[in-house]
């Protein structure tokens, strides 16, 4: 169930960063506009659809992120950018999904202001799997929609350093 | 033309060929999917490449390494970091390991291009002590 996020728990401009993130990937690389819902806390380790895209922070931030996909909604954007139709079971389908999220990521990190590094992505493809996040930090999903389905930005993420100038 | 394409995403080096097969008719890709089957490759053709696209984050060996291992026998071959990691600290430390230019993920088809003919004018382009003449 979805929870209010508290003001003092997640800092709004977290979000704000990821929300252009994703939108600026999604358009760029696969060409579609992303329209974002209203941002929530979750607390269950299940993430919101069936195909997720993992990077992890570490240096100066910590944690991870995850982009939830809908298969369908999987598929037809990955279409979109790699520029041929794969199924879900094959490499390339985890291979472009891997990507987004590393570009999702990575785009997203420039603006945390401090020295962090991103992990080079793993993809999970199921239904109901589960992700562990570091137990004392909130995970606030960023919903998105688009013409070819709906997926999830789920950040999980502590700022360990103070920002550099 | 030949190209190294040095990216851990065979999607990304796929977006990569689809965008650079149209600078020229002859243009042909080498592949590497980390910083390791790079140098390998490059051992493997002593032609040498035209270029070579690093992206950052790679298993194994990543890009920052790739291009100092580069750079300790080759200071000709143009290098272009093409990767996600924006911040300037990054940028100011790919050039000093030795890079010629910089690419930032997401990039339009357009931005790659012009970065990678840029990146080629400046190799043909003599430098100002390279194009004196001898005293």
């Amino acid at each position: 169930m979805p929870v209010a996020i508290a003001a003092q728990s997640v800092n709004p401009e977290l979000i704000v960063h990821f929300v252009r993130s994703v939108q600026e990937v999604i358009s760029t690389m696969v060409g579609v506009q992303t329209t974002i819902g209203k941002p929530h806390l979750k607390a269950q380790s299940t993430p919101s659809y069936d195909v997720s895209g993992i990077i992890g922070f570490s240096g100066g931030v910590v944690g991870s992120m995850v982009v939830s996909f809908q298969t369908d909604a999987a598929v037809k954007l990955v279409a979109r950018f790699a520029g041929s139709e794969f199924p879900p079971e094959s490499p390339d389908f985890a291979d472009a999904i891997g990507e987004l999220a590393n570009m999702i990521a990575g785009s997203a990190k420039k603006d945390l202001g401090a020295i962090a590094s991103i992990s080079t992505p793993n993809v999970i493809i199921g239904h109901g799997h589960i992700i562990a996040r570091l137990a004392d930090v909130p995970c606030v999903v960023i919903p998105c929609h688009t013409v070819a389905g709906d997926f999830a930005v789920e950040i999980s993420i502590k700022q360990l350093s103070a920002k550099t100038p | 033309m030949k190209l190294l394409l040095v990216d851990d995403s065979r999607t990304m080096r796929n977006i990569q060929k689809n965008i650079l097969k149209t600078m020229a008719d002859d243009v042909q890709f080498t592949e590497a999917g980390d910083g390791m089957e790079a140098l390998t490759a490059i051992a493997a053709d002593p032609a040498g490449f035209d270029m070579i696209l690093v992206d950052w984050n790679m298993p194994n060996m990543d890009g920052l390494t790739l291009v100092g291992r580069i750079r300790v026998k080759d200071k000709r071959t143009p290098l272009v970091m093409v990767t996600t990691e924006a911040e300037k600290t990054r940028v100011i430390e790919a050039i000093k390991a030795g890079v010629n230019n910089y690419v930032i993920k997401p990039f339009t088809p357009d931005t790659l291009l012009g970065k990678i003919k840029q990146t080629f004018e400046r190799a043909q382009t003599p430098t100002p002590a390279a194009a004196a003449p001898a005293a």
